[in-house]
C-alpha cells in the first residue's frame, strides 16, 4: 500500500472493508467476533490478523448470532468491540442486538448491506436493511445507523459509531453498502490528534453505592466493567435501576421511556447530514450511502440544464434528519428519493418531509449501483 | 472534467488482473497527485471465471464510483469480452491479446498485441503477464506519466520481483510502441 | 471449612422464584460450596444464563452476574473469558437451553476447549414455558407438546459433549449434594472446557405429568436411575439400558485450552508486526 506522507497524515489506497477495521482499531476497537458472509467477510480477514498485533483478540464463532453473544460479553470488561456482517447475518443477529440494546451495552456492527430477502444477491449491492436497522429486533429502543458515502468519511464514522455507542451505551450500527465495501480509493488517514476518543461513563461512586441503571444524574447511566469490584446483575428483563427484572408497570414505562430518551434528547449531537446546493432547491433529493454519490452527480447535471436541484444527504439514517428534510421538503416542488430496494428510506422521507408535491422512488434491486441519468430522469420529470 | 479516465481490466481470475488495477490507480494517487478508485467485480471466490476491475482517475474528487463512458480496455479472455464489453466509449482504445480474444467489436480502436506470448517468451513466468499489460497500456494512453506508473509497479512488486517486473513494464512499452509505429 | 452461603448470595433478593422441593436449590448450593473450596474471589467470577428456570439462578449469586437470551449463555461467556482470560467463567443453563436452542454454541465450546465450566441442570423439561418436551424428554414419556407419549430420542448430554471435545465431562445428580459438589469442583479446577450434568428434577412440570409429582418420589426415581461409573465399566450394555452413569465420565489434562492456543496466535501477529 502506498504509504505517502501529506501534512502529517498517511495517504493510503484502500477498499472500504479496509478502511473500517483499521478505523475500529484506531478508536480502540480491541474485540471482533464474526462469522463468515459475503460481502463483509474482509473485515474478519483484516481483524483476524490485526487484532492479535495490537493486544485484541479476534474469535470467528459457530454462527451470526453467537458472534454477537460473545460481542456483549466481551463489551462488558470494558473493551471497545465491535462485528461485521450482512443482511441475513444482520437479521440473525437482532435477538441478542435486542439484548444489547435492553442492558446498554456499548458495541458496534458493520452492516455492508447487500441484495435480499433470504439469501438474495450475495455479491452484488443492496441498500435493503434500512428498516431492518430501524425495526428489526422486536420492542422500541434507540437506534444510531450511520451511512456513509466516501471512504474518508467511513473512517471518521467507524471513529464516530465508537464514540457514540461508548457515550449513549447502546449499539451503533454502520450501514454500508456492498459498492463502498469494495471499492478502493484515495483517503488520507487523519492523526489521532485531530479527533477525540470517548469512553463508556464509569461509575464514579465506591461498589457498595453502585446502583448500574441509576438514572438520577442522567439518562445514560454509569457502567462498571466486570472483575473490578463492582459486583451487578443484568437481564434481557424489563428491570428497574438495580438491575433487578421487574414487572411494575410504572417502572417498565419509566424505563424504556429514558432508554428512547439517550438519542432523542441528543439528536443535535448524534445527527449529522450534508446539504448540497439546497438553499434555491425547486426540487429535492434525499440520497445516501453509494447512492447519494450518483445523486450527486445527478444533481449536477440538473443544474447544468437549467434546474435548480439540491441533496440531502444523511449521515446518519438513524435518527432520520427530520428538520432537515422538512426544511428540504418545504422549500420544493417535489423530492427524489433513489434507494437500492423497492423502497424503504422513501416512508420516513414521505412521514417527516411535509412535501406538498410528489415524494418518488429511484428503485432498483438488480445489484446495479443506481446511475446519475436515472435520478435526473426523475428529477427533470418533477422540476 | 476533462482529465476524468475510466480504464477496464478483463481477464480471467487467476491472472493478477485485479492487482494491476490497484496499480494503476496507486500511480495516479501517489505520483500524480490525483485522485483515483478501483472497484473490482467480486464473485463467489473461484478462479478462473471471468473476472475485472474497473479504475476511474480524475483531478477532481470522484463521485460516481462506476464507469458510465470507458477510455481503455485491456482484455486478456474472449468470456471475460463477451461478459465485460460494456459502457465503452465510441472511440475507446481496447487493447487484446489475439490469441486469447477472437471476436470483437471492430468499431473500436483495437490494438492487438501478443501479450501471453512475449510473457512467456522473454520472462518465462505467466505471473508477468499483468507487468507487460501495465507496460503496453501507459504506452498506448497518455492518462499518466509511464513513468508514474512504473513506479507505482515497482512499489507493488513482491519483494525479490522488482526486477523481472520492471523488465515486464519495459517490455510490454517498447512492444507496444513498435505496434503503434508498424501502424 | 464453616459454609457461609450467605458470603456468596444475594440474600435481599431471597426468596427465589422455584417452585418448592425443586432441584436447583441443591445445585447452587453445591456450586457455591465447591466455589468455596477452590477460594475464588466473588470479584473474579462471571456466572453466565440463558432463558429458563435454572438461568434465574446467577440473580442471586453475589458476582458479576448476567442473564442473557435463550441458549445463548456460552457465547457471552466465551467474549468475556477471551477478554479476561485470568478470571472465572461459570456457565448454568437447563436442558432446553443448553442442548437444543443452544445446541450449537454447546458443541462449538466443546470443540474450542476454551477455559469455562458449564453446569447443565437436566430435568428433562421445559419448565418455565409450561412442561413442554426437551432433547432430553425420555422416549414415551408425557409433556405439554407429547400428550400422547414424547416420539423424539433424547440426547445423552455427557456423551454428546465428550464426543465434542469437552475435557471434562462429569454427571451427578440432586440425589447426592456431596457428589455433586466434588464434581463441580473438579470441573472448576480443570483448565478447559467442563461440563458438569446434574440430573434434577421438576415435579411441578415433568412429574405431574408422568406419575411422578411428588418432589422426593421423582428424585428417588432419578437416583434408582442412576449407576456408579466405575460400576457401569463392569457392566454390559444391555443391563445399562435406561441407567445413567454417574461421576467423572472423562478428563483429559492434554487437550491445549482455546486462549493458551491462541497466546501462541498474538505471539506469532507480534512477530510478524517487528519484521
Amino acid at each position: 500500500m502506498p504509504q505517502q506522507q501529506n501534512n502529517g497524515r498517511r495517504v493510503v489506497f484502500w477498499p472500504g472493508n479496509e478502511v473500517i477495521p483499521e478505523a475500529a482499531i484506531a478508536a480502540g476497537c480491541r474485540f471482533f467476533a464474526g462469522y463468515p458472509i459475503t460481502p463483509s467477510s474482509e473485515m474478519a480477514h483484516i481483524m483476524s490478523r490485526r487484532l492479535p498485533q495490537v493486544g485484541g483478540v479476534f474469535i470467528q464463532m459457530e454462527d451470526e448470532i453467537a458472534a454477537m453473544g460473545a460481542l456483549i460479553g466481551a463489551s462488558l470488561t470494558g473493551e471497545k468491540v465491535m462485528t461485521a456482517t450482512s443482511g441475513p447475518g444482520f437479521s440473525l443477529k437482532q435477538e441478542n442486538i435486542g439484548y444489547a440494546s435492553m442492558i446498554e451495552v456499548p458495541c458496534v456492527v458493520v452492516n455492508v448491506m447487500r441484495g435480499g430477502p433470504s439469501t438474495g444477491l450475495p455479491t452484488a449491492l443492496g441498500q435493503s436493511d434500512i428498516m431492518q436497522a430501524r425495526w428489526g429486533t422486536h420492542g422500541d429502543r434507540p437506534v444510531i445507523a450511520l451511512t456513509p458515502s466516501y471512504l474518508d468519511e467511513a473512517y471518521m464514522e467507524t471513529i464516530r459509531a465508537f464514540n457514540l455507542a461508548e457515550k449513549f451505551r447502546m449499539p451503533v450500527f454502520v450501514l454500508l453498502d456492498e459498492v463502498i465495501g469494495h471499492l478502493s480509493e484515495k483517503i488520507e488517514i487523519p492523526d489521532p490528534s485531530e479527533y477525540e476518543l470517548v469512553e463508556r461513563p464509569r461509575p464514579k461512586v465506591p461498589p457498595e453505592q453502585y446502583i448500574p441503571y441509576d438514572s438520577s444524574e442522567s439518562d445514560i447511566p454509569p457502567l462498571a466493567d466486570y472483575f473490578s469490584g463492582y459486583r451487578f446483575h443484568m437481564t434481557g428483563l424489563n428491570h428497574d435501576k438495580t438491575g433487578f427484572p421487574t414487572t411494575n408497570p410504572a417502572i417498565c414505562q419509566a424505563e424504556n421511556e429514558r432508554m428512547m430518551r439517550k438519542v432523542d434528547a441528543h439528536l443535535s449531537e448524534i445527527e449529522k447530514y450534508e446539504e448540497y446546493l439546497t438553499e434555491d432547491a425547486d426540487v429535492g433529493v434525499i440520497a445516501f450511502g453509494s447512492t447519494a454519490r450518483a445523486a450527486m452527480v445527478a444533481v449536477n447535471d440538473a443544474r447544468e440544464r437549467g434546474i435548480k436541484a439540491g441533496l440531502l444527504r444523511p449521515i446518519t439514517l438513524w435518527p432520520f434528519p427530520e428538520e432537515a428534510a422538512r426544511n428540504l421538503g418545504k422549500r420544493s416542488k417535489g423530492i427524489v428519493v433513489p434507494e437500492a430496494n423497492l423502497g424503504q428510506l422513501i416512508y420516513e422521507v414521505q412521514r417527516v418531509a411535509g412535501c406538498t408535491g410528489p415524494v418518488v422512488g429511484v428503485n432498483k434491486v438488480g445489484g446495479v449501483p443506481i446511475y446519475p441519468g436515472e435520478i435526473l430522469a426523475k428529477i427533470e420529470e418533477l422540476a | 472534467m476533462s482529465d476524468h479516465f475510466e480504464a477496464r481490466f478483463a481477464a480471467v481470475g487467476g491472472q493478477g488482473i485485479l492487482l494491476a488495477g490497484e496499480i494503476l490507480a496507486v500511480a495516479a494517487i501517489s505520483f500524480e497527485g490525483k485522485y483515483a478508485l478501483d472497484s473490482p467485480t467480486y464473485t463467489a471466490q473461484v478462479r478462473g471465471g471471468p473476472t475485472k476491475v474497473d479504475v476511474i482517475i480524475d483531478s477532481e474528487r470522484i463521485q460516481f464510483p462506476r464507469t458510465t463512458a470507458i477510455d481503455f480496455m485491456l482484455c486478456l479472455a474472449q468470456r471475460s469480452w463477451n461478459q465485460f464489453a460494456f459502457d465503452l466509449k465510441e472511440d475507446c482504445i481496447v487493447l487484446i491479446d489475439p490469441s486469447l480474444v477472437h471476436e470483437v467489436d471492430e468499431r473500436y480502436r483495437i490494438y492487438r498485441l501478443p501479450i501471453i506470448e512475449i510473457t512467456k517468451k522473454e520472462m518465462k513466468k505467466m505471473v508477468y503477464t499483468s507487468a507487460v499489460s501495465l507496460g503496453a497500456m501507459a504506452g498506448l494512453t497518455n492518462v499518466l506519466n509511464p513513468e508514474s506508473i512504473r513506479k507505482a509497479l515497482l512499489q507493488k512488486a513482491p519483494p525479490g520481483t522488482e526486477e523481472p517486473n520492471m523488465k515486464a513494464f519495459k517490455l510490454g512499452l517498447e512492444a507496444i510502441k513498435q505496434l503503434m509505429a508498424s501502424g | 471449612m464453616a459454609m457461609h452461603y450467605k458470603d456468596f448470595l444475594r440474600i435481599d433478593h431471597m426468596p427465589h422464584m422455584w417452585c418448592p422441593g425443586c432441584g436447583i436449590g441443591i445445585i447452587v448450593k453445591a456450586m457455591l460450596r465447591a466455589i468455596q473450596t477452590v477460594e475464588w474471589p466473588i470479584n473474579d467470577i462471571a456466572v453466565i444464563s440463558g432463558i429458563g428456570c435454572t438461568s434465574r439462578a446467577p440473580g442471586y449469586l453475589d458476582m458479576n452476574t448476567l442473564h442473557t437470551t435463550h441458549g445463548r449463555a456460552l457465547t457471552f461467556a466465551t467474549g468475556i473469558k477471551l477478554m479476561r482470560p485470568d478470571k472465572h467463567v461459570v456457565v448454568i443453563s437447563g436442558d432446553g437451553d443448553a442442548a437444543a436452542i443452544g445446541g450449537n454454541h454447546l458443541v462449538h465450546s466443546c470443540r474450542r476447549n476454551i477455559d469455562i465450566t458449564l453446569i447443565i441442570v437436566n430435568n428433562n423439561i421445559y419448565g418455565m414455558t409450561g412442561g413442554q418436551c426437551s432433547p432430553t424428554t425420555p422416549l414415551g414419556a408425557k409433556a405439554a407438546t407429547s400428550p400422547w407419549g414424547n416420539a423424539d430420542p433424547p440426547f445423552d448430554i455427557s456423551s454428546l459433549c465428550k464426543g465434542a471435545g469437552a475435557t471434562y465431562v462429569a454427571r451427578g445428580h440432586v440425589g447426592s449434594g456431596v457428589q455433586l459438589e466434588r464434581l463441580i469442583r473438579g470441573g472448576l479446577n480443570h483448565k478447559g472446557f467442563a461440563v458438569i450434568e446434574v440430573l434434577s428434577n421438576c415435579h411441578t412440570q415433568f412429574g405431574r405429568r408422568n406419575k411422578l409429582s411428588d418432589p422426593i418420589e421423582l428424585i428417588n426415581n432419578i437416583v434408582a436411575k442412576t449407576v456408579n461409573v466405575r460400576q457401569a465399566a463392569k457392566m454390559s450394555r444391555e443391563e445399562l439400558a435406561g441407567k445413567y452413569p454417574v461421576g467423572l465420565l472423562h478428563q483429559d489434562e492434554e487437550r491445549e485450552e482455546y486462549y493458551e492456543a491462541y497466546k501462541k496466535v498474538i505471539q506469532l501477529a507480534e512477530a510478524a508486526l517487528k519484521r
